[in-house]
């Protein structure tokens, strides 16, 4: 299955267009990550437990998004986009979409 | 009376805390951004989704960079100030531009991995995390993403 940002796939031609296809999830992190977390407010910097985090919900959306599109018939996902939002105090909702197509 | 010294006194101590750490790792992280902007010079970064004739006829592949990055507890002051005044709030302006340009390297680390020379169609996002209960942003995310292609005879994506 091709993921991509790209609405022309380059040396590929769309024969047929499915749809739109969607994958989200929402994640939020332990106490032990947020504890780490207030004492990074202090003291600035990387929180790298929530870019793990953000990322491991991120890769689960697309994974979803992947599976609308195998279950329509799809080859491909073209024109995919990212959103995030955060939806309560420590939980976040990542959002992947695109449109599944057939690819030749 | 003692209580209200001792809130003073703690309050004193995390702006301090967080002014010392905060602009040392500021400048850290700074110093790595342009060193590896430079390493990653010849991967370029294109906002534009057609591809030429230089580039590769094969489909591509989706890259993504993140990063989460939160700013110190002396710069929110700061920041709390500035809102009284009006004015840019520099504290946030350099927060959101170490976290683009970490967001933008670390997407294109995932290209060099690929082998490919070129990023089409590049989309950030940003997105603020936590809140604390004064509402004011804690710490900001970036997403940058990307479809890698190289060029010509170059193999790879």
């Amino acid at each position: 299955m091709l993921i991509s940002n790209l609405e022309i796939i380059p040396g590929k031609e769309i024969t047929q267009h499915l749809g739109l296809v969607q994958g989200s999830t929402v994640r939020s992190k332990h106490v032990g990550r947020d504890l780490m977390a207030g004492l990074k407010n202090i003291f600035g910097g990387e929180l790298v437990g929530y870019t793990e985090l953000l990322q491991e919900a991120r890769e689960e959306a697309v994974e979803r998004m992947k599976q609308q599109a195998q279950a329509v018939g799809a080859n491909a996902v073209v024109n995919v986009r990212f959103s995030t939002s955060s939806v309560t105090q420590g939980a976040a909702e990542l959002f992947a979409y695109g449109s599944a197509v057939i690819l030749r | 009376m003692g209580q209200f010294q001792f809130e003073i006194g703690f309050s004193i101590l995390l702006l301090l805390l967080g002014y010392f750490f905060g602009r040392h790792a500021e400048k850290r992280h700074f110093n790595s951004i342009r060193q590896r902007e430079e390493e990653y010079r010849d991967i370029l970064s294109i906002a534009s989704k057609v591809t030429t004739a230089e580039d590769s006829a094969k489909p591509g592949m989706l890259v993504t960079g993140s990063v989460v990055i939160s700013v110190d507890y002396f710069k929110r002051f700061l920041a709390l100030l500035r809102t009284i005044f009006g004015g840019r709030v520099t504290s946030y302006e350099t927060l959101l531009d170490r976290a683009r340009r970490e967001a933008i390297l670390r997407m294109k680390e995932e290209a060099r991995s690929l082998n490919a020379d070129r990023i089409f169609n590049i989309k950030l996002e940003t997105a603020s995390i936590s809140k604390n209960a004064a509402g004011n942003i804690g710490s900001v995310e970036v997403l940058a993403y990307g479809t890698a292609i190289s060029r010509v005879n170059q193999g790879g994506f």
